[in-house]
């Protein structure tokens, strides 16, 4: 592999231990993450869809009835993508803390726009949910609304990608100024598109299923189209979407960056690709059968997609982690060697070179008071000279004032209380005294 | 020292934390913890009366509840966790190492609450729920354990953040999850919920009850006497919590209430603070003795008085652990104290992986310290925004001109006059770089540029 450049950032690693062993964690993350990524392929494909039928709907009325559907799915969907969010986010927090929490900090602005932007994206979906009735006759809004939510939940992923994809190149931290030049680096936009057919695909899927599940009968259906219309319909939608695939799969291959690729990685990629041919194929005759039903080739369909998913999803995890192998290798080493660095250098100051020699006294006002009060001019609180001829000859009036001051200079700050205990107290108090009344501090002990 | 560094330099990195927390608090306390048993107790009351409109009430509370937990109350949660992030990765890499399965449970408990708020809420009103109450009811009380669970986890790492315990010496994920403080402060956050969404329900029972006086005031008696029954584990849970918090942090608590500013206010506020919990007691009180004469307008205000303090006692929470973000662990600035030799003997500077300049020399001290206070003071201050560092040392120090000893001389002890502060790290050279470069600043209208905008590296401004 490639050396790492001299400009590329060499962090420490956080120096505690993972909580549990790396390849747990790993295998938790891949398949927690592809189940966040369907109900957000749900989430998208399915706002996308909702408009798309509802546009279709104010010419034929039945689509409309789809859209209605199609809608209810996704207020569901986009919670579960949320919570189901949670998970695999803390796995890639614990394995990959310092590369994900570096790109994070690089687009910080649009990462923490996510915050508001997806709470927007979800009060508008139920917003226009729930106004399917009230604006009957104000279509056009009602499309507005729809549209405002599937453009937000079209700009979410995009934030995610980039964070995704910037944490795998600690050469470029250096160059990154912000969200939109991580935007710019190599793969975001080929792997954006490649998710957003993904979800169109999926979702497309996922309507046939529901709609047309057995049991479910026409009544389930959502609207006045015929079951044999709607299946047409999503299967021509999936292998529509599916299609495009065969033109970004290769795009996003080809801008892959060197450094993660491997010959392993085509293996488990090539077998991922054969899946979904056989998933293009079979869904292709089922279009042109005259069936009614989701049939049992449905169920297969779905099969030979998921295991599509789960090899693409392994893709992935190896080229993220043959990508970071380098880099995370260097930075074990020199974690190692600077917690080496720190305890020696703690050893040095608890056997005790430095503080000692000078007086209790001396060593507080130095370090506590002196900030705030000088020997002859005010700087915060009024000088020692001033004080010594207030408390001359009491210093206990000095260390009870100290421990609890009241307030007796309106234009001065106020003073913060020192319980720093009796002794203690006692000593500063003596020393103040012996400097603000110009005796020699030397004596002091 | 290790990732790039976040940065708002107006509104200020703590408040960002400070607002998405503060927000996610409330939502979660008001309508999910506190609010779920109370519907599912309305709901029942309804199927054992077979009165229709106690049924009407308690969909209407939890069709709000929905909207605002799924969206606003949920991404607030994962808001916390992108902000901190943001501010403090390497506290929260930290805390994440430490306390991943306690994060994990939590994460298989959300999501069986939102599956159950989802199923909850929408199969309300469905032919199945109609015919089947009981197992309706079902769910919201397994809805009412879950959310309330959520919390019982997260609460153990909350603790953890003010009293590490053994921990320190005896590092394990038990010993951190039953920290000194854990207990105490659950036992003080469960009956808080339950007399926050009372007041909550209270404020909104008002309006949606309004045209029907007869069960206005029969509603607003039932849940007045809910929220007082538990006033008293509440008042007696704060006094236990109050006990259990070491005694360094009590020192902290003044200027926790009051901020450094308006000390002098602590009195009236702590009047504020007890008229406001009567003020709670005395409106369920009322609630329960009068519900009829009492208007709607009224019913609002101990919610309104609820929010604030929820937000309040959240503020002085995260003020009193200071100076430490992982007590003993690790300091609000991110630093741990166990790197503190390392970096007084080499340089803050020589050991930052993101550092304009690794060394303080003749020519470069202004921005040497500005490095050094991007280093070790942004996470809590700005130049000229919230908690702006020009305003503290004008503060301080006055209009006239800073003397760079006289502030050097601060900035090396000024952790033992204000006790929240963590101590300065670096070296005496670092120090006098620091104190040239705040001097400078106050008369440089350029603030400190985060790396979101200025890139990793350190900008020149």
């Amino acid at each position: 592999m490639e050396s790492t450049a001299a400009t590329t950032p060499l962090p420490l690693d956080i120096p505690l231990p993972l909580p549990a062993d790396p390849i747990l964690l790993q295998a938790l993350l891949v398949v927690l993450f592809l189940w966040h990524i369907l109900f957000v392929n749900l989430m998208v494909g399915g706002s996308l869809l909702t408009v798309v039928f509802e546009l279709i709907g104010r010419r034929r009325p039945e689509f409309d009835a789809l859209a209605r559907a199609t809608a209810g799915t996704v207020t569901v969907n986009k919670s579960l993508a949320v919570v189901l969010g949670v998970g695999p986010l803390l796995g890639l927090n614990v394995l990959y803390t310092v590369h994900f929490y570096s790109a994070n900090a690089l687009t910080g602005a649009a990462w923490i726009s996510l915050v508001p932007l997806v709470t927007l994206a979800f009060l508008v979906t139920y917003a226009h949910k729930y106004s399917w009735d009230r604006l009957a006759g104000r279509k056009g809004l009602h499309l507005a609304i729809g549209m405002a939510g599937a453009a937000m939940f079209l700009a979410i992923p995009l934030i995610f990608l980039a964070n995704i994809n910037l944490m795998l190149f600690p050469a470029r931290w250096l160059e990154v100024r912000g969200f939109a030049s991580a935007l710019a680096l190599p793969n975001v936009w080929p792997r954006y598109l490649h998710f957003l057919a993904a979800s169109v695909a999926v979702t497309g899927l996922f309507l046939l299923v529901y709609f047309l599940r057995p049991g479910g009968g026409v009544a389930a259906s959502p609207s006045a189209l015929d079951r044999l219309a709607l299946r047409r319909l999503f299967y021509g939608i999936a292998l529509g979407a599916s299609a495009l695939q065969l033109m970004f799969g290769p795009l996003v291959l080809i801008t892959l960056p060197r450094p993660g690729l491997s010959w392993f990685l085509a293996g488990v990629i090539g077998v991922g690709v054969v899946l979904a041919i056989f998933a293009l194929v079979l869904m292709w005759r089922e279009i042109a059968a005259p069936r009614a039903n989701a049939t049992p080739r449905a169920a297969i369909v779905v099969a030979l997609i998921t295991a599509t998913a789960f090899t693409m999803g392994y893709g992935r995890h190896v080229y993220r982690e043959t990508a970071l192998r380098d880099h995370r290798a260097q930075m074990a080493v020199h974690t190692r060697d600077t917690g080496w660095l720190a305890a020696a250098a703690q050893w040095r100051e608890a056997t005790g070179q430095g503080v000692a020699q000078v007086p209790l006294g001396q060593r507080i006002f130095e370090s506590t008071c002196a900030a705030c009060h000088g020997v002859d001019r005010v700087l915060v609180g009024p000088s020692l000279r001033e004080i010594a001829g207030i408390y001359g000859g009491d210093p206990g009036g000095i260390a009870a004032w100290a421990a609890d001051p009241g307030r007796k200079r309106p234009e001065l700050p106020p003073m913060p209380a020192f319980r720093l205990g009796e002794e203690k107290l006692r000593a500063v108090a003596d020393y103040m005294l012996q400097l603000g009344s110009g005796g020699s501090p030397a004596e002091d002990g | 020292m290790d990732f790039p560094i976040f940065h708002l330099d107006v509104f200020g990195n703590r408040l960002l934390i400070a607002a998405i927390a503060s927000l996610h608090v409330v939502i979660n306390h008001m309508l999910a913890v506190g609010a779920a048993p109370l519907i599912a107790f309305l709901e029942w009351r309804g199927y054992a009366t077979g009165d229709e409109r106690w049924d009407r009430l308690a969909y209407r509370l939890l069709f709000i509840c929905f909207i605002v937990t799924t969206s606003l109350g949920a991404l607030t949660g994962v808001g916390i966790w992108l902000s901190t992030s943001l501010v403090n990765p390497h506290a929260i890499g930290s805390l994440i190492r430490v306390f991943f399965w306690a994060w994990f449970s939590e994460w298989i408990v959300f999501v069986t609450e939102v599956a159950l708020i989802l199923i909850y809420t929408l199969s309300w009103r469905t032919d199945w729920a109609r015919r089947h109450k009981r197992a309706h009811l079902g769910l919201g009380v397994a809805l009412a354990v879950a959310s309330w669970l959520t919390m019982a986890v997260i609460v153990a790492i909350l603790g953890f953040q003010m009293d590490t315990g053994v921990w320190t010496v005896d590092p394990g994920f038990w010993t951190a999850v039953l920290n000194p403080l854990y207990l105490p402060q659950l036992f003080f956050r469960t009956p808080f919920a339950l007399v926050a969404a009372g007041l909550f329900a209270l404020a909104v029972t008002g309006r949606l009850t309004r045209g029907d006086p007869e069960f206005r005031g029969r509603a607003v008696r039932t849940i007045s006497a809910w929220t007082l029954l538990f006033c008293v584990p509440w008042l007696a849970a704060a006094w236990g919590y109050w006990q259990a918090i070491p005694a360094r942090m009590l020192d902290n608590v003044s200027t926790a209430l009051t901020t450094l500013a308006f000390q002098q206010y602590l009195d009236p506020l702590r009047l504020l603070i007890g008229a406001s919990l009567g003020a709670v007691v005395l409106a369920c009180a009322w609630g329960v003795g009068a519900p009829r004469r009492l208007p709607s307008a009224v019913l609002v205000v101990p919610a309104v008085l609820a929010v604030w303090q929820l937000a309040y006692f959240e503020r002085v929470r995260e003020f009193i652990r200071k100076p430490d973000i992982v007590a003993a662990y690790m300091y609000s600035n991110a630093l741990r104290p166990a790197d503190y030799p390392l970096y007084a003997q080499d340089g803050l500077l020589a050991h930052a992986t993101y550092a304009s300049v690794r060394a303080v020399t003749g020519e470069n001290r202004i921005q040497a310290g500005r490095e050094v206070f991007r280093l070790a003071c942004s996470r809590c201050h700005t130049t000229r925004g919230v908690n702006g560092i020009v305003a503290k040392l004008a503060g301080l120090y006055g209009p006239g001109a800073w003397d760079p000893a006289v502030l050097d001389t601060y900035l090396a002890g000024m952790h033992n006059a204000r006790p929240f502060m963590p101590p300065l790290p670096g070296t005496a050279t670092e120090r006098a770089a620091l104190a040239d470069y705040l001097i400078a600043l106050r008369h440089d209208p350029a603030g400190l540029d985060g790396a979101q905008t200025a890139g990793a590296a350190g900008s020149t401004r």
